[in-house]
């Protein structure tokens, strides 16, 4: 019997009396899941409708004040931001990685996992010291003859950050998804008479842009959650979400109204997922297609 | 693809710009950590060794920094377990029950980190884990557990599961030939999610910082309470030493990767 004749999926599967033992091999991690993920979200739910007493109180008081709605605004202003920034430069950034040789590739690819790799605290820390205002950039605007400017505790100063911080996620699946286009589709269409520009906008956006909205979705949901660096590199005005809920717990021990905060926050991210997953799924399956 | 030589000239600018903005930043670090003043202003002024001095002697900077290693090398172990485990079970399960639990127990890489640790933390005040080791173990190695998840399961989609049948029909024992025939295939995807569980929890500061105390800090604590507190160079001293280790791993073992193609082929 040659290989290719043998069964791909083992009977092991099937044989009866022994579909537990996968759901056995499961089943550590998610007790782990439960007891260090699950039932703490629960807690914080439990305390947001209970405390100081049950009802939706919490979520009255969210939507109620302006300050929230204002922070909320601004964390989804700011992630949107990031998202864009991140777009624009990870774009021709990731093509590059496709179209040079082996060793220029691996520079590029160095110079996307360094950073990724090198501490988020540490970054942070290289930001707020190339941002304060006796920091690196000013003091060369300074030496230029310019005045200096505000980049510390503003809010561009933690879109600069952030988007650094998160650019890897952004350039690693747009990477991915580029590598699999077939160029010759570009040649081909140039073969008909399509200028490189035109050939580019109608055959090689339309094909990556799985890998846009991947990256995107990906960059935008971790851009709403983030707390360091805007907790070190913002001010008062670009106070995020994340830093509201720390304040009502830690100093306020406003646990009802922190987990009403961190519940808004968490469904939101859901809600983006369960949204982004369908479309993202039926892209890559049609670039897979293709 | 014919590009014009403008637009390729262009877009090699680009990228090197992005190149600079991603790497550049964090090199920042390096000229500060030798500042001869306690000040984080730049340009820094003279010449010492002595915050490097410090991170090794002061007993605030290098009894974090041990933590840090004692969490992340047994959460590096633990999680690389069960999750190699999962990840197991996972492909031998119906596909349906399969993508439910793999997308389950990935959620940790998609809730946002502070209301995860408010929970965490919440759970940690009454079963008096605030600042302990335990604590920090259980609460990164669930953080890791994800990367370890993906890394496995990505091997094992590429090994052909009917090397298992070949050496069970030579008569191996379902002991053996996992230890002789799938563990040496999947090895590489379980050694790359060791990896980045052990970087996943040396790096964590956000539940982190909920659930540490003043008797137990783990090192990106530390940084972040020195961030926040004083302009103390010895944070650039730790970023730069941070910065290097990191950089001989990667490019050591990127190295090593390619030189062993190299060799194969």
């Amino acid at each position: 019997m040659s290989a290719s004749e043998l069964p791909t999926q083992p009977a092991a599967d099937v044989r009866p009396g022994r579909a537990w033992r996968p759901f056995a091999l499961t089943a550590p991690a998610l007790i782990l899941l439960v007891a260090v993920i699950g039932y703490p979200l629960f807690t914080i739910v439990l305390r947001s409708l209970s405390e100081p007493e049950w009802g939706v109180q919490n979520y009255v008081w969210f939507f109620g004040a302006p300050i929230n709605l204002t922070v909320l605004q601004r964390t989804f202003t700011i992630s949107a931001w990031v998202t864009i920034v991140c777009v624009i430069c990870a774009y021709p950034y990731a093509y590059l990685m496709t179209a040079v040789g082996p060793r220029v590739r691996l520079v590029l690819v160095l110079c996307v996992l360094i950073p990724f790799w090198v501490s988020g605290v540490v970054r942070t820390l290289s930001w707020v010291i190339l941002l304060q205002d006796s920091g690196v950039i000013n003091s060369l605007l300074r030496l230029a003859g310019f005045d200096g400017i505000r980049l510390i505790r503003t809010q561009t100063g933690v879109v600069i950050g952030m988007a650094q911080v998160l650019l890897p996620f952004m350039i690693l699946p747009l990477y991915s998804v580029m590598k699999g286009i077939d160029l010759r589709l570009m040649r081909a269409a140039q073969s008909l008479g399509a200028r490189p520009s035109r050939a580019f906008f109608t055959v090689y956006l339309p094909l990556s842009l799985p890998g846009v909205y991947a990256g995107a979705i990906i960059v935008f949901i971790l851009a709403l959650g983030f707390y360091i660096t805007p907790a070190l590199l913002g001010g008062p005005r670009s106070t995020m979400l994340s830093t509201l809920v720390q304040t009502q717990v830690l100093s306020l021990l406003q646990w009802g109204r922190g987990g009403a905060m961190g519940v808004v926050l968490l469904v939101t991210t859901f809600v983006l997922l369960a949204l982004a997953a369908p479309v993202m799924r039926s892209r890559y399956r049609e670039a897979g297609r293709r | 693809m014919e590009i014009k030589p403008l637009t390729r000239v262009i877009l090699g600018l680009v990228c090197l710009l992005v190149a600079i903005w991603l790497v550049a930043p964090t090199l920042v670090v390096v000229p500060m950590s030798f500042n001869e003043n306690k000040s984080l202003a730049f340009p820094p002024q003279g010449f010492s060794w002595q915050w490097y001095q410090n991170f090794f002697t002061n007993p605030d900077w290098s009894s974090s920094f041990l933590n840090s290693l004692k969490v992340a090398s047994v959460v590096a172990v633990l999680a690389t377990v069960l999750g190699t485990l999962a990840a197991f079970g996972l492909d031998r399960m119906k596909a349906g029950s399969a993508n439910l639990l793999r997308m389950l127990m990935l959620t940790p890489m998609v809730v946002p980190g502070v209301v995860l640790a408010i929970g965490i933390y919440a759970v940690y005040l009454d079963t008096h884990l605030v600042g302990t080791l335990l604590g920090f173990v259980l609460a990164h190695t669930i953080l890791a557990l994800p990367f370890v998840l993906i890394a496995v399961s990505a091997s094992l989609e590429v090994f052909d599961r009917r090397l298992e049948t070949a050496a069970a029909s030579l008569g191996a024992g379902a002991l053996t030939a996992f230890r002789t025939v799938t563990l040496p295939l999947i090895l590489p995807g379980i050694l790359s999610g060791l990896l980045f569980a052990f970087a996943t929890s040396f790096d964590e500061i956000v539940v982190s910082l909920f659930i540490t105390n003043p008797y137990l800090k783990t090192l990106p604590v530390q940084i972040f309470s020195s961030i926040t507190r004083d302009a103390d160079p010895t944070v650039a001293a730790v970023g730069t030493i941070l910065l290097f280790a990191t950089t001989i791993l990667i490019g050591g073992g990127m190295l090593l990767l390619g030189r062993e193609r190299k060799g194969r082929q």
